[in-house]
């Protein structure tokens, strides 16, 4: 068969997207709207409200009596019936799908309850008892580190579960020979781009076959499919994953939905039902994942012109409370290309793996690009403050050499081409940087804070399989076996009619990949993209894939499309051959264009292309003697440059690298701390561009997401690990006001190393945006050390305040630079007048059949000592209800005058403690009440917002005393009870009312 | 309002997509729920049920409503429009949608639907918004894809043709 090719018409073009029909009609079926067996049940996920604390017991005889319930499983079915899953490390951090024994971190699961719906699942959550025994949890990453703190795994005998040192070139010759070393610690925060559809799983289990069949969300890379396997003790080819062509959003994130699947399997095994399992958004912002938190201590060995001759960067990547596969990937994708942009031969790395009581670390867009260039081109920009140099001569002095192409950086990146040098000239130019300086200037002299801040960022994509397996000893890896490669897998196929049909292994999230994949086909078979049925579902049991299958490292534009690709040319070929029989002409002057195969410079010598497709099934006799029958291809392409480490501990992390440099002026307001984003340039080197409508589509959304990492967004532990961001009104994700329009700009120098010559485009902001932030941030306020997300209140902390005196309503508000050390605080005090005298205001608070009448939602009251009850009490906060168990204690006694009440609650959706005093005064017409109280509150109703909170607890301080007034007078204690006024409020405060 | 079981099932009449329809529904079942899973109109998503995100923007008589923050039972007697509502009759996509689709003011059209209901009851009110305004809306809507862009360009565009 001979290749030929038609000029590319359709790729390369800004084609509107073939998916947008289905999506904009709403049309588009998501996993959880397709339909399910028969018989489907589903399930609800009680989790711990502790971030560190053994599981003493669990009861669940009462929730397997709620109506509908059909099974309650915990950890210790898990147990039985899985293996823990298989991790990277020889270390033993045992997990699975259900905490076992203890928990470790705030949202762990607990048990799970199937119920006929998930109205009713939910219902029974409330009557599962745990009893926890709760033990000093370890928040902050380098307290972790340190040698006598609490363990959260034991049997690990350390937190700090792996740390390996590499050197490459002469970092100690460097670092003795420079004129200056220059340091620069960072503490990136937790966060993650949070897909708005959340995981959702339907598993079914096939007794027949002992096998498992799921539908899910799961978006690869399919090296966790193994993992899941072993874990249920089947075989690979008993899990069957298949995941829908639409999903809701993915960066990284849906990858982390693999407990669950293991999870739903064993309750369908258990039940014999298939079950459904659909996140919330609470579940989903406590306890899915997060991007790795980072602190980096970076040095740099300088000369006084600016030249960096040697690197030396120390991290601790906080993996939260389990390692789960495929981590620590965030901490090694980009072991290559630690260098960035920059020609620095001498570099030490030391890379610590720290666990701690917080969510597990994942898979999130940048997968550690965010972390390594925030503390690198913070580095850069505080080498230029400190040398009193331009930031921007600084990038320069260090670019590697627009000659230097091929590229092999220090630590073992090939980089294929690029012209940084070019791009920052033209980002220069276009951006005009030199009027924004002017502007700068100018602002400055009206006494503003405005500032300039560059980043220059190498964006890798089409990740190496065997990077991770560089945190291993060469002696290791050589016991394992190597690991590299990056398998890419597409299918062509014709019908009878002539339609041409794709799939491929990539599992979109969003990006428009059927469109692409379209465009290349199209160009092959002389067909328009509408021709071209692409169907983006994918089946393990019917359809090719690999462990590299998947959607994450920005692997479609590097490798996907180059398996596509081959694979149409393979079938035009055999067309091609077919053809040339009847238009009697070579193979090799075939020509496919309008929907017409025709011999070349003699067009009327023509077929329809539907026509000799046909032949393949119709009349597979007429075929040309050697040839196969049929018309479908499967092509798969691994590119060579992606070798397994060296045993220097070199590696080629990923295929291709693209250039990504930003600019960004802004302005820190003076009064409020707010960040002004005025101008944002955004150079973009991807190699060829498939799409420019989805390439800057690319660009806009990481952007977009790189602001939310700069200013808004991060996950909130309190000190004794509590999670305080369940909600998006505490998750704060940039919306339309807070994320401009940024100047993007293009150049093209071709990757060498895949045959259609793209790199990756879609993580670049990811990585560059928030540094360039915080180095104008930065540059507007002449302060190095900057924690992210730059929020107003810790900017307001940060600037002097010689400034005019701030409007009231802000200076009001406390900015709130330091975390609660425990969960929430809530704090408040009132004044309530009572028509009764002291002496009966206190005999009713004293009386527990009284007091039982009033407090809100109480059921029980039992006195178990002086002056000391348990209590069973209901409480609702928002849509958040629960059951506690109430303890108080009467303290500090003096009849009729005053009382402190101190005590605590536990319950599924979290524990308070905390006291308040209460006074009584005698004044006209009855008794002035006077109160105050503190109360800390911890796990779910601390994570849905203290915005709720305060509200809710001043709601319920106003019922208690009109209940209290109402049973002195002899009335129902319950007309006081404001249950339904709350409620509108809520949906006020909400704007829904 | 009539006093409702908490348990039992309750008939509602409403107009759907501007056709009489009925259904049973308990108290407590949401909007987004009861539309997504009784009257099977898989536009309505999902993302929060906190009322922050904006994906389970309905309107209600004309009026852009989250979904997930109303009960059922609510909306009898009234009207409740979807994103399925917006093509025409022959399915000929809407000139917002066009516009959506040119712009690229969509990647994983999970946000989508409801934002197309918030700025088709917005253009009803002002009908010649400028950027400001456009992103002032928006702002009732999180999106987690596109960083916005296209979808005021689309907007603006609808706004500039209609
Ligand atoms: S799902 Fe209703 S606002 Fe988010
Ligand atoms: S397009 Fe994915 S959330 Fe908006």
């Amino acid at each position: 068969m001979t290749e030929t090719s038609s000029p590319l018409k359709y790729l390369g073009q800004p084609i509107e997207r073939i998916e947008d029909a289905t999506l904009l009609r709403g049309a588009a079926a998501y996993t959880d709207d397709i339909p399910v067996p028969v018989g489907t049940l589903h399930a609800a996920i009680l989790r711990s409200p502790h971030a560190h604390a053994e599981i003493t017991s669990i009861d669940v005889a009462a929730a397997e009596k709620q109506p509908g319930v059909h099974a309650v499983l915990t950890g210790q079915d898990i147990k039985e019936l899985t293996e823990p899953f298989l991790i990277v490390l020889r270390v033993p951090l045992d997990q699975w799908s259900l905490a076992v024994d203890r928990v470790r971190f705030v949202g762990e699961a607990v048990a799970v309850v199937i119920a006929d719906d998930r109205y009713l699942a939910e219902d029974a959550l409330d009557h599962i008892e745990v009893k926890y025994n709760p033990i000093e949890a370890i928040i902050g990453t380098m307290d972790a580190a340190q040698e006598d703190a609490v363990l959260v795994h034991p049997a690990a005998g350390t937190n700090v579960v792996s740390r390996r040192d590499f050197s490459y070139g002469e970092p100690e010759k460097a670092f003795a020979e420079a004129d200056r070393i220059i340091e620069n610690t960072i503490d990136y925060p937790r966060n993650s781009q949070t897909p708005l559809e959340g995981f959702v799983v339907v598993a079914n289990y096939l007794p027949g076959e002992e096998s498992y069949d799921i539908l899910s969300n799961f978006q690869g890379p399919f090296t966790v499919h193994p993992v899941m396997s072993k874990a249920l003790r089947c075989k690979g080819s008993q899990l069957r994953m298949r995941s829908p062509a639409y999903s809701g959003g993915g960066f990284g994130v849906k990858q982390a939905i693999f407990p669950y699947v293991v999870l739903m399997c064993v309750a369908s095994r258990k039940v014999g039902r298939p079950i459904k399992w659909v996140e919330d958004r609470l579940e989903h912002l406590t306890a899915a994942i997060a991007a790795p938190n980072r602190v980096i201590e970076a040095k740099a060995a300088v000369m006084n012109d600016g030249k960096i001759i040697g690197l030396h960067f120390e991290q601790w990547d906080d993996y939260g409370a389990y390692l789960r596969p495929p981590m620590p990937g965030p901490l090694y994708r980009q072991h290559g290309i630690m260098t960035g942009a920059y020609d620095v031969p001498n570099m030490t790395i030391i890379n610590n793996l720290v666990m701690t009581n917080k969510t597990p670390s994942g898979m999130v867009r940048g997968f550690g690009g965010p972390q390594i260039y925030y503390g690198l081109e913070r580095l850069i920009h505080t080498i230029a403050v400190e040398l009193g140099l331009d930031p921007l001569d600084v990038i320069k002095k260090n670019l590697i050499p627009a000659d230097a192409f091929p590229y092999r950086a220090a630590a073992g990146a090939l980089i294929g081409s690029g012209d940084y040098q070019q791009a920052l000239e033209i980002s220069e130019n276009e951006g005009k940087l030199a009027e924004l300086k002017k502007h700068r200037d100018d602002m400055r002299a009206e006494g503003k804070l405005y500032g300039i801040g560059y980043a220059a960022v190498v964006e890798p994509a089409q990740s190496n399989m065997g990077y991770l397996s560089t945190i291993n000893t060469v002696e290791e890896r050589k016991k394992a076996g190597p690991k590299g490669g990056n398998v890419a897998i597409a299918t062509v196929n014709i019908d009878p009619l002539g339609t041409v049909s794709v799939t491929a292994d990539s599992i979109p999230q969003g990006q428009g990949h059927a469109t692409v994949l379209a465009q290349i086909v199209a160009d092959e078979m002389g067909l328009t993209p509408e021709d071209i049925i692409v169907n983006m579902e994918r089946d393990t049991q019917r359809d090719p894939w690999s462990i590299a299958t998947g959607n994450y490292s920005s692997r479609f534009s590097s490798s996907t499309v180059v398996s596509a690709q081959m694979a149409a040319k393979r079938v035009r070929a055999k067309l091609a051959d077919i053809a040339a029989q009847t238009l009697n002409v070579p193979a090799e002057d075939v020509e496919f264009a309008g929907g017409q195969v025709f011999a070349k410079g003699n067009p009327e010598n023509t077929l329809r292309f539907s026509r000799v497709a046909g032949t393949t099934h119709w009349s597979p006799g007429e075929l040309p003697a050697d040839m196969a029958p049929g018309i479908t291809e499967t092509a798969t392409w691994s590119p060579p440059e992606l070798e397994p480490p060296n045993d220097k501990d070199q590696i080629n992390t990923s295929l291709t690298y693209g250039f990504v440099f930003d600019i960004c002026g802004l302005e820190v307001d003076k009064v409020t701390g707010e960040v002004r984003i005025d101008k944002y340039v955004t150079m973009h080197d991807s190699g060829n561009i498939l799409n420019p409508l989805l390439a800057d589509g690319q660009v806009y959304g990481a952007f977009g997401w790189g602001l939310g990492i700069a200013l808004s967004e991060e996950f909130v532990y309190s000190e004794d690990g509590s999670f305080l961001s369940g909600t998006f009104a505490d998750y704060l994700c940039p919306t339309a006001p807070e994320v401009p329009e940024p100047q993007i700009l293009h150049m093209v120098t071709p990757e060498p190393f895949t045959p259609l010559g793209a790199k990756g485009i879609g993580e670049g902001n990811v990585m560059s945006t928030p540094v360039c932030v915080a180095n104008a941030v930065s540059d507007a306020i002449g302060i190095r050390d900057l924690q992210l997300p730059l929020s107003p209140s810790k900017l307001m902390s940060l600037i002097d305040d010689d400034e005019p005196a701030a409007p009231k309503s802000i200076a009001d508000a406390k900015p709130a630079t330091s975390k609660p050390k425990s969960g929430r605080g809530l704090s408040g005090s009132g004044q309530a007048i009572v028509p009764v005298p002291p002496t009966e205001v206190w005999d009713t608070l004293l009386d527990p059949v009284k007091l039982a009448a009033v407090i809100p939602g109480c059921h029980e009251l039992d006195l178990v000592g002086e002056n000391s009850y348990t209590a069973d009490i209901s409480i609702g906060v928002g849509a958040v209800k629960g059951r506690f168990q109430a303890h108080v204690k009467l303290s500090d006694l003096h009849p009729p005058d005053s009382v402190i009440l101190g005590g605590g609650m536990t319950g599924p959706l979290g524990s308070s403690s905390g006291g308040g005093r209460v006074t009584l005064t005698a004044v006209d017409g009855g008794t002035r009440v006077d109160y105050d109280y503190e109360v800390e509150i911890t796990g779910k109703v601390a994570a849905i917002g203290g915005r709720m909170l305060d509200g809710a607890s001043r709601v319920l301080v106003d019922q208690f005393f009109k209940r209290l007034i109402a049973q002195i007078e002899g009335g129902d204690a319950n007309a006081g009870d404001a249950a339904g006024s709350w409620w509108s409020r809520l949906l006020k405060f909400l704007g829904a009312g | 309002m009539p006093q409702l079981n908490q348990e039992t099932k309750h008939k509602i009449n409403f107009t759907l997509n501007g056709k009489a329809v009925s259904g049973y529904t308990e108290p407590r079942t949401l909007l987004s729920d009861f539309l997504r899973q009784e009257m099977a109109l898989m536009g309505v998503h999902v993302s929060c049920e906190h009322g922050v995100c904006g994906s389970c923007t309905v309107q209600i008589d004309g009026k852009a409503v989250r979904s997930c923050l109303t009960f059922a039972v609510q909306v009898e007697g009234r009207a409740v429009d979807t994103v399925e509502s917006l093509a025409d009759e022959n399915g000929e996509l809407s000139d917002l949608q066009i516009a959506f689709r040119k712009h690229h003011g969509l990647q994983c059209g999970y946000c989508t639907p409801g934002i197309l209901m918030s700025v088709e009851a917005f253009l009803e009110i002002n009908p010649k918004p400028n950027e400001d305004e456009i992103r002032e809306m928006l702002s009732g809507h999180i999106c987690r894809c596109t960083g916005y862009t296209g979808m005021v360009k689309a907007i603006q565009d609808v706004v500039e043709t209609r």
